[in-house]
């Protein structure tokens, strides 16, 4: 899977570092960094909350053959 | 492509021969003008709003350009002229877009501050409910606005200046809240009583500050653990050693801090009371997710982050139903082009919440209050992201929207775990009052609580 960022919509509210921060970024930043772009599928479920608990809806996954 | 073809204007919406075109009906009522340039325009329509025009945009191709315009094509600083009297002038609409950006990025909207605010929460409305008797009644109105108040300051400038705070600020706030009458695009400063009350309102405000900021300059620096913002901005002084910002400054940074988050939380909390007593189905769906939730003891400052899915899908359909801001503007920095439309540079764009969560096309049943569309595999929100628009969308999106629905689930925890409700009037008669450009309910909208007696509940059922 790969993970990308809308950054017209990501306003760096920080949930998706709180649910995966090997993955996620946001430090003191004002929009996330994706550090990870093709996450492990053992991440799967965290990076999938992520996506769904993003208050912007500015994540998505990706699925790659 | 010709000239001609480039400039075509979007079509003009019936009415508005006045001088002040559309001016009028919209201080009345506003949402049959936005409905009717959503039938007669389609998704780009005109009206006139003093000497100037307004674009309304609506629908998903429209809203995304709308939501995804940066500030430099489509600005939103210039288009609320009626909030300059109530923040004070200087105070947010002088500030240039990367400030705007930073102010916007509060931290303490940032995810790891949630589960602190929603504690924090809790106890404001355990406090207010305290003073209940067993049985009782509220104006929704009044008792939403007085516990905004409290959570607000408390969380967003501390808890040492929240408790310096009572009612007279809550009442000071409704009146600036009222005072954001349409006739503002027009003339900010009009002689009306709306008006007057406004700047009165933020006067005695100013006031209030003033005498705080003096006790804390009499009383010595507090302890660290209780340093609030407002001791922060206080220790911040220019070379002469005199305060950098007066009151007046405070009071404004304060007002628009706790603006966005107010009257939007307080009415949305009122409407959610009146829709689930007017579905009692519904209802007890939430009041069992709730008893559920809460059998064993757990904190509400742990289940308010967690996922309540009846009692957050009940306030996502409330807040579609009933968005807090029926119209949200920005003006033209340059041309925009939308199909074979051109707006104009200089002219106000708008979008609706109100006429987008009721699109057909989109929310099936629109006018039915129906939490379950925001369960898989409906989700309407989330299929329909430049039309469900309570909070906007893109970049402006409201930043406040995960700390207002932890917030409103945080005092629906308390509130119905503890008490039941039920309508003092008749259903019909609970209304909003759209002569403010700030919507809120018509008084009287009054409640009857009682405590719950769950062994009673139990052999009822």
């Amino acid at each position: 899977m790969r993970v990308t960022v809308d950054l017209d919509l990501c306003q760096g509210h920080g949930v998706c570092e709180s649910e995966e921060p090997s993955v996620f970024e946001l430090g003191k930043h004002e929009q996330v960094t994706i550090l990870v772009e093709h996450p492990s599928e053992e991440l799967r479920s965290q990076v999938q909350a992520a996506v769904r608990y993003c208050p912007t809806s500015a994540l998505r996954i990706v699925e790659e053959e | 492509m010709t000239t001609a073809v480039e400039q075509r204007r979007p079509p003009r919406v019936s009415g508005g021969e006045g001088e002040n075109g559309h001016l009028e009906e919209l201080r009345v009522d506003p949402i049959a003008l936005l409905e009717r340039v959503h039938v007669e325009c389609g998704d780009i329509g005109m009206f006139g709003l003093g000497g100037r025009d307004v674009v309304l945009l609506n629908g998903a191709e429209a809203n995304e350009l709308f939501f995804r315009a940066p500030e430099e094509v489509l600005d939103q600083a210039e288009a609320y002229p009626f909030m300059t009297p109530v923040f004070g002038e200087g105070v947010v609409f002088d500030a240039s877009p990367e400030r705007r950006r930073e102010m916007l990025h509060n931290q303490a909207l940032r995810d790891k501050f949630m589960r602190g605010h929603a504690a924090t929460i809790a106890r404001e409305v355990e406090q207010m409910v305290a003073k209940w008797d067993d049985h009782g009644e509220i104006d929704l109105l009044d008792w939403f606005a007085e516990l905004t108040i409290y959570t607000s300051s408390a969380c967003l400038i501390g808890k040492r200046f929240r408790d310096q705070l009572n009612r007279r600020f809550a009442e000071l706030y409704h009146d600036l809240e009222r005072g954001t009458d349409a006739l503002a695009f027009v003339d900010p400063y009009a002689p009306i009583e709306s008006f007057r009350r406004r700047d009165a309102a933020r006067v005695e405000l100013v006031a209030l500050v003033q005498e705080i900021m003096d006790g804390r300059l009499a009383a010595g620096p507090p302890s660290d653990a209780d340093r609030d913002l407002l001791d922060v901005l206080m220790s911040v002084r220019d070379e002469d050693g005199s305060l950098r910002f007066t009151a007046d400054q405070v009071t404004g940074m304060f007002i628009s801090m706790m603006f966005a988050g107010h009257h939007t939380t307080s009415t949305t909390a009122s409407w959610m009371i009146i829709e689930l007593l007017a579905h009692p189905e519904e209802h007890q769906r939430v009041v069992a997710e709730l008893d559920q939730l809460y059998a064993n003891g757990e904190e509400v400052s742990y289940q308010a982050l967690r996922e309540m899915p009846w009692l957050e899908a009940s306030l996502k359909e409330t807040l579609r139903m009933h968005p807090p801001l029926i119209l949200l503007l920005r003006v033209a920095k340059e041309d925009v082009r939308f199909r074979e439309f051109t707006i104009l540079a200089g002219e106000m764009v708008g979008a609706s919440p109100w006429v987008s969560n009721r699109i057909p096309e989109d929310f099936a049943d629109a006018e039915r209050f129906d939490p379950s569309r925001y369960l898989e595999p409906r989700e309407e929100d989330r299929a329909n992201p430049w039309t469900w628009i309570p909070f906007g969308a893109g970049r402006h999106r409201c930043v406040g929207s995960a700390f207002a629905l932890m917030q409103l689930k945080a005092i629906f925890s308390v509130l119905l775990e503890d008490w039941a409700f039920e309508l003092a009037q008749p259903p019909d008669t609970y209304q909003a009052d759209l002569s403010k450009m700030v919507i809120q309910l018509r008084q009287p909208c009054v409640v009857r609580y009682r405590r719950r007696d769950r062994s009673a509940e139990g052999t009822r059922s």
